[in-house]
């Protein structure tokens, strides 16, 4: 556990941590006095401890794009993730956006900061200690206490009714801004310069160029690249502004083999992103769960996440972390520094180094929403708000060990005959989580082999006899 | 049977509107919190209830109404609870706070101009003080909301169900016309329409007729305006929450649609579509005194 971890620990038995942007808030609300004497309710940020164990890496899962987006004041910067496996020259990228952008308004990220951003808001697994059931009046909190320790023709292009608004090579990218009259024409020239289109295409690209959105088409310059001396590709990185909130995924459905898997980074000024035209889902979380899901944790989160897709009727985005960016507990990474933040996007930082800002990041909430979609049950482009919602979130889940030790008392009996009740509510709540065979879990577990303490009758156990 | 359906029928159309209304909300704001786990603490509800009441009788005392209505806060309460989402039990109690204080004092003529939960939603999320989560229903149990929508026009005798027609009709017209000419799948617009937020909006919150013209030409004229308005907010100012910006954006222009399309006030205790009285040709007998609290805020 970080030093960070333990200070956020500390923290959250000490009292609440008072969030700044919560306090402004409150100046906004009428001085009256019944009203004011309720402001005391709210604002208490709870504080999660514990060992952090392993997170659930986004590489889970197939075909998993991921996508992060600052914004404030309708001004966007976009990253996105690049992950291309195949041969360089084969990659292509056409996305939609809102307006032509220059040359400055394109840049070429670091994929280590979106891979730690990535790591920094992952689903994580924690453990805890059960601590001496004999010597502790209040084991809870002192268990918790010791955790603290722890381009092309000019006249072709006319013909086909396209223009090329902008032409730039940024990085190892070779990158136009095209806008169309029509779909035809347009799909016609992307094939034309070696971008595959699938099949039916077409129809999304006219719903697009009647909406008056432009399309930024990115290649890659070989010849850059091998100067640049890149293995891999970067992520691009767009800024534009525009009061439109909202992420294109049609383009990706059509003639897609199966569902797709999108992560999506928000860092906004005032609180949670949620989606409007689709339910927004909170993962379960702060579930306790068998010890033995510790190795399993990848296969676990997956199987979690399909079970929660299923129970949405494959229409949900699920909320897997909303928090401030300043700190975390526990950390699955430590949280990302100013300049990475900058380089992400957030504009509204100050670079460091100036007078009147500290190290850490202010005012930056981060929501990490995470959806699978396919043509059928997505068939609108996901639309996004911004709520005043500051409360933490974080998809996490428990392990809790077993007090082993072998002293006597009252408290340890009464403390082994409830284990293995914890045990088998543990299982359940894994079977229900995943979907896994509760038989195969019980297994697992060696539940069947432990004496059932349920045979004992009522009246036995009321007179302990 | 018939004739038991057609008495139980006759028994709920005799009772006040809004007593069906705050079923109706009640049970869809159960089933988000016990369903869909609606963000909606109990403690949130109370005060929200609360506030409104006391708001309402605090309103009714100052301006010597001739007796406490505690239907109509009853009914802009539940609507409340249903769309704000806030971290502030303060907010709740100030949203509710102006939702019932907006009809005492925002007024035209001896009627108040915006819908109550409308304005007190807006102006917290103009604040940043809560939001709404349009999303919140998912499609899931749509078909249910819509039976239970659709109910709610038989048994308040759709007094005012020319006005949710008229707007889920202008409203259902417009987005297909936008899809057709997109070249979008109609699945888009059926996705768009598949929401239960809208639902709740058509059927019970733009058809208070205390705020909805009094004519049936000017209510048509109305929802149709709101339609436009909240396809513009959408498609054209791309922010999210078109329907309920579209109302409070309407609203003012009430008085002015009255003007020009005159029909009867619209009385809770005697729920009608708001054509004028015809002249009578029998004589009648009017009353020496006329009463000086005839004013009713509901």
């Amino acid at each position: 556990m970080s030093h960070q971890d333990y200070e956020a620990c500390e923290d959250g038995w000490a009292g609440s941590r008072q969030d700044p942007h919560m306090l402004n808030m409150r100046l906004y609300v009428p001085a009256v006095l019944f009203l004011v004497t309720l402001l005391l309710w709210n604002g208490t940020a709870s504080a999660f401890c514990g060992f952090y164990v392993a997170k659930a890496d986004s590489k889970l899962f197939n075909k998993a794009s991921e996508v992060a987006i600052a914004r404030a004041e309708d001004k966007t910067v976009i990253t996105m993730a690049n992950d291309f496996k195949g041969d360089v020259k084969e990659f292509a990228l056409v996305v939609p956006v809102p307006t032509v952008l220059e040359k400055a308004q394109i840049h070429v990220g670091d994929a280590a900061v979106l891979k730690h951003l990535a790591d920094y808001s992952a689903p994580r697994l924690v453990e805890y200690f059960d601590a001496n059931p004999c010597r502790l009046l209040y084991p809870e909190s002192r268990s918790m206490d010791m955790m603290g320790k722890a381009s092309p023709s000019l006249q072709r292009e006319k013909a086909l009714g396209v223009s090329v608004e902008a032409q730039y090579t940024v990085g190892e990218y070779d990158i136009l801004i095209l806008s169309a009259n029509e779909s035809a024409g347009l799909e016609t020239w992307l094939t034309e310069n070696g971008y595959r289109i699938p099949k039916g295409a077409s129809s999304v690209l006219h719903s697009y160029i009647k909406q008056n959105l432009k399309f930024f088409v990115a290649k890659v310059n070989l010849g850059e690249q091998a100067k640049l001396g890149l293995t891999h590709l970067r992520p691009l990185q767009i800024a534009f502004e525009s009061p439109r909130f909202m992420l294109p995924i049609r383009l990706g459905t059509v003639n897609a083999d199966g569902p797709q898997e999108l992560f999506v980074y928000f860092l906004t000024r005032q609180g949670r992103i949620e989606t409007t035209n689709y339910r927004t889902v909170r993962l379960p979380e702060a579930q306790e769960i068998p010890l033995y899901v510790k190795d399993r944790f990848g296969d676990f989160y997956r199987d979690l996440f399909a079970q929660q897709v299923k129970r949405e009727q494959h229409r949900g985005v699920f909320l897997e972390y909303a928090w401030d960016m300043t700190w975390c507990d526990p950390c699955a990474a430590d949280p990302l520094s100013g300049e990475e933040l900058r380089s992400l996007g957030v504009f509204w930082l100050e670079p460091q180094g100036r007078p009147g800002r500290g190290p850490q990041a202010q005012n930056v909430f981060l929501t990490r929403l995470h959806v699978r979609y396919d043509e059928a049950h997505f068939p609108e482009d996901l639309l996004f708000q911004e709520t005043s919602d500051r409360a933490n979130f974080q998809a996490r889940y428990i392990l809790r060990h077993p007090w082993t030790g072998q002293d006597e008392c009252t408290a340890a009996a009464a403390y082994r005959e409830q284990l293995y009740g914890r045990y088998e509510q543990q299982a359940q709540t894994l079977a229900t989580l995943t979907g896994w065979n509760i038989g195969e879990i019980r297994k697992a577990m060696n539940l069947a082999a432990r004496p059932n303490r349920d045979e004992k009758k009522w009246y036995q156990r009321l007179w302990n006899n | 049977m018939c004739r038991l359906v057609e008495h139980v029928t006759r028994r709920f159309r005799s009772c006040d509107p809004r007593l069906y209304q705050i079923a109706s909300l009640s049970t869809l704001l159960a089933y988000g919190l016990l369903w869909l786990h609606f963000d909606v603490s109990i403690l949130q509800i109370a005060l929200t209830f609360g506030t409104a009441l006391l708001t309402q009788y605090a309103g009714t005392r100052l301006y010597k109404l001739p007796a406490f209505d505690p239907l109509s806060a009853l009914v802009s309460a539940a609507g409340l609870c249903i769309f704000l989402r806030t971290n502030s039990m303060a907010v709740a109690a100030l949203a509710a706070g102006i939702a019932i204080a907006s009809k005492f004092t925002i007024r035209w003529q001896k009627k108040h101009i915006f819908n109550p939960t409308n304005l007190a939603l807006l102006v917290v999320v103009t604040g940043s003080l809560g939001w709404i989560s349009p999303g919140q229903w998912g499609q899931a149990a749509w078909f249910g909301f819509l039976i239970a929508c659709l109910g709610s026009l038989v048994v308040t005798r759709a007094v005012r169900a020319d006005v949710t027609l008229s707007f889920l009709g202008c409203y259902i017209g417009l987005l297909t016309a936008r899809a057709l000419w997109l070249g979008d799948p109609l699945t888009i617009p059926l996705h768009q329409l598949e929401s239960g937020t809208l639902l709740i909006f058509s059927f019970f919150m733009i058809t208070d007729p205390k705020t909805t013209p009094d004519s049936r030409v000017g209510r048509l004229i109305f929802t149709l305006l709101v339609a436009l308005a909240a396809l513009g907010v959408q498609f054209v100012l791309f922010r999210p929450h078109g329907p309920l910006w579209a109302l409070l954006i309407c609203s003012p222009l009430v008085p002015l649609i009255d003007r020009c399309f005159p029909g009867s006030r619209y009385d809770w205790a005697r729920p009608s579509k708001g054509e004028l009285t015809p002249p009578l040709s029998a004589p009648v007998f009017v009353p020496l005194s006329i009463p000086s609290q005839q004013r009713r805020v509901s």
